[in-house]
Protein backbone atom coordinates (compact mmCIF):
# COMPACT_ATOMS: atom_id res chain seq x y z
CA UNK A 1 0.00 0.00 0.00
CA UNK A 2 1.05 3.24 -0.66
CA UNK A 3 1.92 5.12 2.36
CA UNK A 4 0.07 7.90 2.33
CA UNK A 5 -3.06 6.23 0.56
CA UNK A 6 -6.24 6.44 2.75
CA UNK A 7 -8.49 3.55 3.17
CA UNK A 8 -12.06 5.66 3.47
CA UNK A 9 -13.56 1.86 4.44
CA UNK A 10 -11.46 1.44 7.53
CA UNK A 11 -12.59 1.93 10.60
CA UNK A 12 -11.64 2.72 14.32
CA UNK A 13 -10.96 0.50 16.62
CA UNK A 14 -13.10 2.22 19.64
CA UNK A 15 -12.07 -0.21 21.99
CA UNK A 16 -8.27 0.31 20.86
CA UNK A 17 -8.99 3.85 21.58
CA UNK A 18 -10.43 3.55 24.93
CA UNK A 19 -7.25 1.17 25.91
CA UNK A 20 -4.71 3.56 24.85
CA UNK A 21 -6.29 6.72 26.46
CA UNK A 22 -6.36 4.85 29.66
CA UNK A 23 -2.89 4.03 29.53
CA UNK A 24 -1.74 6.95 28.69
CA UNK A 25 -3.63 8.26 31.31
CA UNK A 26 -2.12 6.21 34.03
CA UNK A 27 1.50 6.40 32.74
CA UNK A 28 1.36 10.40 32.76
CA UNK A 29 0.35 10.08 36.27
CA UNK A 30 2.35 7.52 37.67
CA UNK A 31 5.26 9.50 36.14
CA UNK A 32 3.95 13.30 37.34
CA UNK A 33 5.37 13.13 40.88
CA UNK A 34 3.87 16.42 41.85
CA UNK A 35 0.54 14.34 41.66
CA UNK A 36 1.49 10.99 42.42
CA UNK A 37 3.03 11.18 45.88
CA UNK A 38 0.65 13.27 47.49
CA UNK A 39 -2.01 11.43 46.52
CA UNK A 40 -0.39 8.13 47.50
CA UNK A 41 1.72 9.24 49.97
CA UNK A 42 -0.78 11.60 52.25
CA UNK A 43 -3.41 9.93 53.11
CA UNK A 44 -1.27 7.21 54.60
CA UNK A 45 1.64 9.01 56.16
CA UNK A 46 -1.64 10.65 58.11
CA UNK A 47 -3.22 7.38 58.48
CA UNK A 48 0.17 6.03 60.02
CA UNK A 49 0.48 9.03 62.22
CA UNK A 50 -3.08 9.48 63.28
CA UNK A 51 -4.49 5.72 63.05
CA UNK A 52 -1.85 3.52 64.32
CA UNK A 53 0.78 5.47 66.13
CA UNK A 54 -1.10 8.47 68.53
CA UNK A 55 -3.92 6.87 69.71
CA UNK A 56 -4.11 5.20 73.26
CA UNK A 57 -3.05 1.14 73.06
CA UNK A 58 -6.79 0.67 74.71
CA UNK A 59 -8.65 2.66 71.95
CA UNK A 60 -6.33 1.69 69.06
CA UNK A 61 -8.19 -1.08 67.27
CA UNK A 62 -11.45 0.65 67.42
CA UNK A 63 -9.46 4.09 65.97
CA UNK A 64 -8.09 2.06 63.23
CA UNK A 65 -10.82 0.68 61.69
CA UNK A 66 -12.77 4.36 62.01
CA UNK A 67 -9.79 6.23 60.28
CA UNK A 68 -9.06 3.37 57.84
CA UNK A 69 -12.86 4.18 56.39
CA UNK A 70 -12.57 7.89 56.79
CA UNK A 71 -8.78 8.56 55.48
CA UNK A 72 -10.09 5.92 52.74
CA UNK A 73 -12.74 8.67 51.87
CA UNK A 74 -9.98 11.20 52.14
CA UNK A 75 -7.56 9.03 50.35
CA UNK A 76 -10.00 8.46 47.09
CA UNK A 77 -11.22 12.03 47.07
CA UNK A 78 -7.68 13.20 45.96
CA UNK A 79 -7.19 11.37 43.07
CA UNK A 80 -10.40 12.22 41.71
CA UNK A 81 -10.49 15.64 42.57
CA UNK A 82 -7.15 16.38 41.42
CA UNK A 83 -6.62 14.01 38.60
CA UNK A 84 -9.77 15.75 36.83
CA UNK A 85 -9.44 19.24 38.35
CA UNK A 86 -6.01 20.28 37.56
CA UNK A 87 -5.41 17.39 35.61
CA UNK A 88 -7.61 18.53 32.69
CA UNK A 89 -7.26 22.21 33.33
CA UNK A 90 -3.25 21.76 32.86
CA UNK A 91 -4.46 20.19 29.70
CA UNK A 92 -6.78 22.01 28.04
CA UNK A 93 -4.16 25.53 29.38
CA UNK A 94 -1.10 23.20 27.03
CA UNK A 95 -3.04 22.80 24.06
CA UNK A 96 -2.98 19.07 24.55
CA UNK A 97 -6.89 18.94 24.75
CA UNK A 98 -7.25 20.67 22.21
CA UNK A 99 -5.20 18.24 20.13
CA UNK A 100 -7.55 15.20 21.65
CA UNK A 101 -10.86 17.05 20.05
CA UNK A 102 -9.29 18.03 16.60
CA UNK A 103 -8.09 14.63 16.18
CA UNK A 104 -11.21 11.67 15.23
CA UNK A 105 -10.60 10.47 18.98
CA UNK A 106 -13.91 9.69 20.79
CA UNK A 107 -13.65 12.09 23.64
CA UNK A 108 -15.20 9.52 25.98
CA UNK A 109 -12.14 7.81 25.43
CA UNK A 110 -10.32 10.91 27.11
CA UNK A 111 -12.53 10.92 29.94
CA UNK A 112 -12.30 7.06 30.15
CA UNK A 113 -8.55 7.67 30.89
CA UNK A 114 -8.78 10.17 33.39
CA UNK A 115 -11.78 8.45 35.06
CA UNK A 116 -9.24 5.31 34.92
CA UNK A 117 -6.29 7.29 36.37
CA UNK A 118 -8.92 8.31 39.32
CA UNK A 119 -10.32 5.71 40.37
CA UNK A 120 -6.88 3.45 40.32
CA UNK A 121 -5.05 6.20 42.19
CA UNK A 122 -7.86 5.60 44.78
CA UNK A 123 -7.71 1.83 44.94
CA UNK A 124 -4.13 1.66 45.56
CA UNK A 125 -4.81 4.22 48.14
CA UNK A 126 -7.22 2.10 49.88
CA UNK A 127 -5.38 -0.99 49.63
CA UNK A 128 -2.16 0.86 51.15
CA UNK A 129 -4.69 2.01 53.68
CA UNK A 130 -5.71 -1.77 53.93
CA UNK A 131 -2.74 -3.14 54.52
CA UNK A 132 -1.72 -0.90 57.16
CA UNK A 133 -4.58 -1.42 59.05
CA UNK A 134 -4.48 -4.67 58.99
CA UNK A 135 -0.71 -5.17 59.32
CA UNK A 136 -0.11 -2.55 62.18
CA UNK A 137 -3.71 -1.59 63.69
CA UNK A 138 -5.19 -4.64 64.38
CA UNK A 139 -8.39 -4.43 62.41
CA UNK A 140 -10.31 -7.04 61.33
CA UNK A 141 -12.53 -6.79 58.58
CA UNK A 142 -14.24 -10.44 56.95
CA UNK A 143 -12.93 -10.66 52.83
CA UNK A 144 -16.77 -9.26 51.83
CA UNK A 145 -16.17 -6.13 54.06
CA UNK A 146 -12.37 -5.52 52.77
CA UNK A 147 -14.28 -6.00 49.20
CA UNK A 148 -17.34 -3.62 49.67
CA UNK A 149 -15.14 -0.42 51.12
CA UNK A 150 -12.84 -0.83 48.05
CA UNK A 151 -15.92 -1.28 46.22
CA UNK A 152 -17.65 1.67 47.92
CA UNK A 153 -14.47 4.50 48.42
CA UNK A 154 -13.74 3.69 44.90
CA UNK A 155 -17.23 4.07 42.86
CA UNK A 156 -18.19 7.16 45.79
CA UNK A 157 -15.32 8.48 44.31
CA UNK A 158 -17.48 9.70 40.99
CA UNK A 159 -18.74 12.19 42.22
CA UNK A 160 -15.79 13.85 43.13
CA UNK A 161 -14.58 13.30 39.57
CA UNK A 162 -17.63 15.07 38.22
CA UNK A 163 -16.82 18.14 40.98
CA UNK A 164 -13.19 17.92 39.63
CA UNK A 165 -14.71 18.18 36.01
CA UNK A 166 -16.29 20.99 36.88
CA UNK A 167 -13.67 23.25 38.38
CA UNK A 168 -11.89 21.83 35.29
CA UNK A 169 -14.10 23.68 32.73
CA UNK A 170 -14.17 27.07 35.03
CA UNK A 171 -10.56 27.96 35.57
CA UNK A 172 -7.28 27.74 34.10
CA UNK A 173 -4.46 25.42 35.30
CA UNK A 174 -3.22 27.54 38.45
CA UNK A 175 -6.77 28.69 39.51
CA UNK A 176 -7.52 24.76 39.74
CA UNK A 177 -4.76 23.95 41.77
CA UNK A 178 -5.97 26.60 44.00
CA UNK A 179 -9.48 26.21 43.60
CA UNK A 180 -9.00 21.85 44.78
CA UNK A 181 -7.09 22.41 47.48
CA UNK A 182 -9.93 25.33 49.01
CA UNK A 183 -12.07 22.51 48.67
CA UNK A 184 -10.81 19.30 49.57
CA UNK A 185 -8.94 19.66 52.88
CA UNK A 186 -11.55 21.78 54.56
CA UNK A 187 -14.45 19.56 52.92
CA UNK A 188 -12.67 16.79 54.11
CA UNK A 189 -12.35 18.11 57.73
CA UNK A 190 -15.93 19.26 57.92
CA UNK A 191 -17.23 16.05 56.59
CA UNK A 192 -15.96 14.41 59.43
CA UNK A 193 -13.26 12.59 57.41
CA UNK A 194 -10.47 13.87 59.97
CA UNK A 195 -12.35 13.74 63.25
CA UNK A 196 -15.44 12.02 63.92
CA UNK A 197 -18.23 15.59 63.05
CA UNK A 198 -19.56 15.44 66.79
CA UNK A 199 -16.39 17.07 68.18
CA UNK A 200 -18.07 19.79 65.86
CA UNK A 201 -20.31 22.89 66.73
CA UNK A 202 -24.07 21.77 65.65
CA UNK A 203 -23.93 24.49 63.10
CA UNK A 204 -21.09 22.70 61.39
CA UNK A 205 -22.46 19.00 62.11
CA UNK A 206 -25.67 20.62 60.20
CA UNK A 207 -23.31 21.80 57.66
CA UNK A 208 -21.27 18.62 57.04
CA UNK A 209 -25.09 16.83 56.42
CA UNK A 210 -24.70 19.14 52.82
CA UNK A 211 -21.45 17.73 52.27
CA UNK A 212 -20.95 14.94 49.63
CA UNK A 213 -17.44 13.97 51.81
CA UNK A 214 -19.77 13.28 54.25
CA UNK A 215 -22.26 10.69 52.91
CA UNK A 216 -19.21 9.23 51.51
CA UNK A 217 -17.38 8.54 54.52
CA UNK A 218 -20.68 7.71 56.41
CA UNK A 219 -21.25 4.63 53.60
CA UNK A 220 -17.35 3.55 54.83
CA UNK A 221 -18.05 3.89 58.22
CA UNK A 222 -20.89 1.85 57.61
CA UNK A 223 -18.82 -0.64 56.15
CA UNK A 224 -16.63 -1.29 58.54
CA UNK A 225 -19.29 -1.27 61.22
CA UNK A 226 -18.17 2.00 62.85
CA UNK A 227 -21.94 3.63 62.07
CA UNK A 228 -25.31 2.44 60.81
CA UNK A 229 -25.88 4.91 58.08
CA UNK A 230 -28.88 5.43 55.97
CA UNK A 231 -27.48 3.97 53.18
CA UNK A 232 -30.33 4.99 50.67
CA UNK A 233 -29.84 8.48 51.33
CA UNK A 234 -26.14 8.81 51.38
CA UNK A 235 -26.13 7.20 47.82
CA UNK A 236 -28.60 9.59 46.92
CA UNK A 237 -27.17 12.38 48.16
CA UNK A 238 -23.71 11.19 46.46
CA UNK A 239 -25.54 10.73 43.07
CA UNK A 240 -27.05 13.73 43.27
CA UNK A 241 -23.86 16.06 43.61
CA UNK A 242 -22.39 13.65 40.77
CA UNK A 243 -25.31 14.52 38.24
CA UNK A 244 -25.17 18.30 39.29
CA UNK A 245 -21.71 18.50 38.82
CA UNK A 246 -21.89 16.91 35.48
CA UNK A 247 -24.59 18.95 34.50
CA UNK A 248 -22.87 22.46 35.77
CA UNK A 249 -19.65 20.96 34.21
CA UNK A 250 -21.14 20.30 30.96
CA UNK A 251 -22.91 24.02 30.82
CA UNK A 252 -19.96 25.55 31.30
CA UNK A 253 -18.13 23.32 28.72
CA UNK A 254 -20.89 24.69 26.03
CA UNK A 255 -20.16 27.91 26.97
CA UNK A 256 -16.52 27.89 26.44
CA UNK A 257 -17.41 26.11 23.37
CA UNK A 258 -19.10 29.20 21.27
CA UNK B 1 -25.77 25.38 -6.97
CA UNK B 2 -21.70 26.13 -8.01
CA UNK B 3 -19.65 27.84 -5.52
CA UNK B 4 -17.07 30.07 -6.70
CA UNK B 5 -14.54 27.92 -5.24
CA UNK B 6 -15.21 25.16 -6.85
CA UNK B 7 -13.05 23.96 -9.69
CA UNK B 8 -14.67 21.73 -12.65
CA UNK B 9 -10.92 20.00 -12.89
CA UNK B 10 -10.78 18.69 -10.15
CA UNK B 11 -14.32 17.50 -8.30
CA UNK B 12 -12.82 16.35 -4.83
CA UNK B 13 -13.26 19.26 -2.46
CA UNK B 14 -11.72 17.87 1.06
CA UNK B 15 -12.20 20.95 2.29
CA UNK B 16 -15.03 24.16 2.02
CA UNK B 17 -16.40 27.10 3.95
CA UNK B 18 -19.16 28.46 1.92
CA UNK B 19 -20.50 31.71 2.91
CA UNK B 20 -18.97 31.28 6.55
CA UNK B 21 -19.22 34.30 9.12
CA UNK B 22 -18.29 33.66 12.47
CA UNK B 23 -18.64 36.79 15.44
CA UNK B 24 -17.21 36.74 19.01
CA UNK B 25 -19.61 39.42 20.86
CA UNK B 26 -18.70 42.75 18.75
CA UNK B 27 -16.03 41.72 16.90
CA UNK B 28 -16.73 39.98 13.24
CA UNK B 29 -13.85 37.31 13.01
CA UNK B 30 -15.18 35.77 9.52
CA UNK B 31 -17.09 38.04 7.10
CA UNK B 32 -18.51 35.90 4.19
CA UNK B 33 -15.62 33.33 3.86
CA UNK B 34 -15.65 30.93 0.78
CA UNK B 35 -12.75 28.58 0.03
CA UNK B 36 -12.33 24.95 -0.83
CA UNK B 37 -9.59 22.75 -0.72
CA UNK B 38 -8.19 20.03 -3.42
CA UNK B 39 -6.51 16.85 -2.87
CA UNK B 40 -2.69 17.66 -2.97
CA UNK B 41 -2.81 21.30 -2.57
CA UNK B 42 -0.95 23.25 -0.34
CA UNK B 43 -2.88 26.41 0.43
CA UNK B 44 -1.02 29.14 2.80
CA UNK B 45 -3.35 31.27 4.49
CA UNK B 46 -1.54 35.06 5.25
CA UNK B 47 -2.52 37.74 7.23
CA UNK B 48 -1.74 40.02 10.45
CA UNK B 49 -2.52 38.46 13.73
CA UNK B 50 -6.54 38.99 14.48
CA UNK B 51 -7.07 38.63 10.50
CA UNK B 52 -9.38 35.36 11.68
CA UNK B 53 -6.80 32.56 10.76
CA UNK B 54 -7.49 30.91 13.51
CA UNK B 55 -11.09 31.40 13.53
CA UNK B 56 -10.90 29.73 9.95
CA UNK B 57 -9.08 26.89 10.84
CA UNK B 58 -10.96 26.21 14.17
CA UNK B 59 -14.31 25.84 12.33
CA UNK B 60 -12.23 23.80 9.54
CA UNK B 61 -11.33 21.09 12.81
CA UNK B 62 -14.70 20.94 14.29
CA UNK B 63 -13.38 22.89 17.34
CA UNK B 64 -16.01 25.80 16.31
CA UNK B 65 -19.84 25.80 15.29
CA UNK B 66 -19.70 28.08 12.12
CA UNK B 67 -22.94 30.81 13.18
CA UNK B 68 -23.17 31.04 9.46
CA UNK B 69 -22.87 29.62 6.06
CA UNK B 70 -21.41 25.78 5.41
CA UNK B 71 -17.85 23.87 6.52
CA UNK B 72 -17.47 20.77 5.16
CA UNK B 73 -14.68 18.22 6.03
CA UNK B 74 -13.80 15.41 3.84
CA UNK B 75 -17.40 16.17 2.79
CA UNK B 76 -18.67 15.60 6.22
CA UNK B 77 -19.36 18.18 9.51
CA UNK B 78 -16.26 18.84 10.72
CA UNK B 79 -17.65 18.29 14.58
CA UNK B 80 -18.22 14.76 13.76
CA UNK B 81 -15.23 12.36 14.63
CA UNK B 82 -15.45 10.01 11.94
CA UNK B 83 -15.06 13.15 9.48
CA UNK B 84 -11.37 13.95 11.01
CA UNK B 85 -10.32 10.26 10.16
CA UNK B 86 -8.26 12.32 7.27
CA UNK B 87 -7.50 15.12 9.05
CA UNK B 88 -3.96 15.76 10.95
CA UNK B 89 -3.78 18.42 12.62
CA UNK B 90 -0.16 20.75 13.55
CA UNK B 91 -1.47 23.57 16.53
CA UNK B 92 0.54 26.53 16.92
CA UNK B 93 0.49 26.34 20.49
CA UNK B 94 0.23 23.25 21.74
CA UNK B 95 2.63 21.44 24.18
CA UNK B 96 2.31 17.48 24.91
CA UNK B 97 2.57 15.86 28.30
CA UNK B 98 6.56 16.11 29.53
CA UNK B 99 6.97 12.63 30.68
CA UNK B 100 5.45 10.78 28.13
CA UNK B 101 7.95 9.49 25.64
CA UNK B 102 7.96 10.21 21.72
CA UNK B 103 6.83 6.82 20.88
CA UNK B 104 3.95 6.60 23.09
CA UNK B 105 2.46 9.87 22.19
CA UNK B 106 2.50 9.02 18.91
CA UNK B 107 1.19 5.49 19.77
CA UNK B 108 -1.32 7.40 21.73
CA UNK B 109 -2.74 9.43 18.66
CA UNK B 110 -2.36 6.64 16.16
CA UNK B 111 -5.04 4.69 18.46
CA UNK B 112 -7.67 7.23 17.45
CA UNK B 113 -7.58 6.27 13.52
CA UNK B 114 -8.41 3.66 11.40
CA UNK B 115 -5.75 3.14 8.92
CA UNK B 116 -2.37 5.01 11.12
CA UNK B 117 0.69 4.55 9.84
CA UNK B 118 3.55 2.41 12.15
CA UNK B 119 5.39 4.37 14.95
CA UNK B 120 8.33 3.42 13.31
CA UNK B 121 7.44 4.89 9.94
CA UNK B 122 6.31 8.33 11.30
CA UNK B 123 8.74 8.86 13.72
CA UNK B 124 11.44 8.29 10.37
CA UNK B 125 9.25 10.60 8.25
CA UNK B 126 9.39 13.45 10.99
CA UNK B 127 13.24 12.51 11.69
CA UNK B 128 12.67 11.12 14.83
CA UNK B 129 13.62 7.78 15.13
CA UNK B 130 16.60 8.60 17.20
CA UNK B 131 14.32 10.29 20.05
CA UNK B 132 11.33 7.45 20.08
CA UNK B 133 12.64 6.65 23.80
CA UNK B 134 13.15 10.14 25.40
CA UNK B 135 10.47 12.00 27.12
CA UNK B 136 9.40 14.96 25.30
CA UNK B 137 10.19 17.24 28.18
CA UNK B 138 13.64 16.27 27.55
CA UNK B 139 13.26 17.22 23.65
CA UNK B 140 14.73 20.76 22.58
CA UNK B 141 12.33 23.06 21.38
CA UNK B 142 12.64 22.33 17.28
CA UNK B 143 12.34 18.49 18.34
CA UNK B 144 9.39 19.19 20.10
CA UNK B 145 8.08 20.83 17.33
CA UNK B 146 8.71 17.63 14.74
CA UNK B 147 6.69 15.54 17.41
CA UNK B 148 4.02 17.71 16.99
CA UNK B 149 4.31 17.45 13.38
CA UNK B 150 5.05 13.62 13.46
CA UNK B 151 1.65 13.40 15.57
CA UNK B 152 -0.44 15.03 11.95
CA UNK B 153 1.15 12.63 10.13
CA UNK B 154 1.00 9.32 11.98
CA UNK B 155 -3.20 9.15 11.09
CA UNK B 156 -2.08 8.70 7.29
CA UNK B 157 -4.15 12.11 6.54
CA UNK B 158 -5.64 12.98 3.42
CA UNK B 159 -5.53 16.75 4.77
CA UNK B 160 -3.03 18.47 6.92
CA UNK B 161 -3.48 21.53 9.18
CA UNK B 162 -0.39 23.23 10.27
CA UNK B 163 -0.19 26.55 12.04
CA UNK B 164 2.78 28.32 12.54
CA UNK B 165 4.97 24.75 11.95
CA UNK B 166 8.49 26.29 11.52
CA UNK B 167 8.60 29.22 14.65
CA UNK B 168 11.84 27.97 16.30
CA UNK B 169 13.30 25.99 14.35
CA UNK B 170 16.68 26.99 12.33
CA UNK B 171 17.26 27.51 8.77
CA UNK B 172 18.43 23.96 7.87
CA UNK B 173 15.15 22.24 10.19
CA UNK B 174 13.34 24.57 8.35
CA UNK B 175 14.28 23.32 4.90
CA UNK B 176 14.36 19.77 5.75
CA UNK B 177 10.53 20.43 7.19
CA UNK B 178 9.85 21.81 3.78
CA UNK B 179 11.07 18.55 1.98
CA UNK B 180 8.78 16.42 4.11
CA UNK B 181 5.82 18.93 3.29
CA UNK B 182 6.51 19.16 -0.61
CA UNK B 183 7.03 15.05 -0.34
CA UNK B 184 3.46 14.58 1.37
CA UNK B 185 2.22 16.91 -1.29
CA UNK B 186 3.06 14.55 -4.05
CA UNK B 187 1.30 11.77 -2.07
CA UNK B 188 -1.58 13.49 -2.86
CA UNK B 189 -1.51 14.92 0.84
CA UNK B 190 -3.47 18.44 1.31
CA UNK B 191 -2.18 21.46 3.42
CA UNK B 192 -3.70 24.67 4.86
CA UNK B 193 -0.51 26.37 5.93
CA UNK B 194 -0.24 29.78 8.38
CA UNK B 195 2.78 31.30 8.63
CA UNK B 196 4.51 34.73 9.50
CA UNK B 197 7.02 33.35 7.57
CA UNK B 198 6.19 35.01 4.09
CA UNK B 199 8.85 33.22 2.03
CA UNK B 200 7.62 30.02 3.45
CA UNK B 201 4.43 30.19 1.92
CA UNK B 202 6.18 30.98 -1.37
CA UNK B 203 8.28 28.29 -0.93
CA UNK B 204 5.56 25.92 -0.48
CA UNK B 205 2.12 27.13 -1.65
CA UNK B 206 -0.07 26.82 -4.70
CA UNK B 207 -2.08 29.28 -3.63
CA UNK B 208 -1.92 31.45 -1.18
CA UNK B 209 -5.80 33.44 0.86
CA UNK B 210 -4.55 36.91 2.18
CA UNK B 211 -7.31 37.52 4.89
CA UNK B 212 -7.09 41.09 6.50
CA UNK B 213 -10.48 41.79 9.14
CA UNK B 214 -12.23 38.82 8.67
CA UNK B 215 -12.52 38.92 4.77
CA UNK B 216 -10.88 37.39 1.97
CA UNK B 217 -8.63 39.82 0.52
CA UNK B 218 -6.91 38.56 -1.97
CA UNK B 219 -6.36 34.95 -3.83
CA UNK B 220 -4.14 33.20 -6.12
CA UNK B 221 -0.77 31.28 -7.17
CA UNK B 222 2.46 33.24 -5.36
CA UNK B 223 2.99 34.26 -9.19
CA UNK B 224 -0.24 35.51 -9.28
CA UNK B 225 -0.02 37.99 -5.77
CA UNK B 226 3.91 39.52 -6.71
CA UNK B 227 2.30 40.60 -10.15
CA UNK B 228 -0.76 42.48 -8.48
CA UNK B 229 1.97 44.89 -6.53
CA UNK B 230 1.70 48.35 -7.51
CA UNK B 231 5.36 48.60 -7.00
CA UNK B 232 7.59 48.60 -9.98
CA UNK B 233 10.42 45.98 -10.41
CA UNK B 234 10.50 42.45 -9.30
CA UNK B 235 8.80 42.24 -6.00
CA UNK B 236 8.37 39.35 -3.62
CA UNK B 237 5.53 37.51 -1.92
CA UNK B 238 6.06 39.23 1.37
CA UNK B 239 6.06 43.05 -0.47
CA UNK B 240 2.77 42.15 -2.23
CA UNK B 241 0.98 41.01 0.88
CA UNK B 242 2.21 44.54 2.60
CA UNK B 243 0.82 46.12 -0.28
CA UNK B 244 -2.71 44.17 -0.32
CA UNK B 245 -2.97 44.74 3.60
CA UNK B 246 -1.69 48.24 3.26
CA UNK B 247 -4.10 49.42 0.65
CA UNK B 248 -7.32 47.54 2.63
CA UNK B 249 -6.06 49.00 5.97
Amino acid sequence: MNPLSFDASAVPSVRRAYASEIRLALLQLWRTPAFAIPTLLFPLAFYGLFGLLLPAPEAGAEVARYLLASYGAFGVIGPALFGFGVGMAMERQMGWLALKQVSPLPMGAYFAGKLAGALVFGLAVVVGLGLMAAGFGGVVLAPGQWLLLAGVLVLGSLPFCAMGLWVATLVDARAAVAVVNLIYLPMSVLSGLWFPIHFFPEAMQALALLLPAYHLGELALGVVGARQPDVASSVVVLAAYGLLFLALAARANAGRAD
Amino acid sequence: MSLPTDDPARPEVLARLDRVRHRYADTLALDDVSLALHPGEVLALLGPNGAGKSTLLGLLCGRLRPQEGRVELCGGDPREARSRQSLGVMLQQASLPEMLRVGELLEGQAAAYASPRSTAGTLALAGLSELAARPYGSLSGGQQRRVQFALALVGRPRLVFVDEPTTGLDADARRAFWGVLRGLRAEGVAMILTTHYIEEADALADRVVVLHRGRILAEGTPMELKARTSRSGPQGLEDAVLDLIREAA
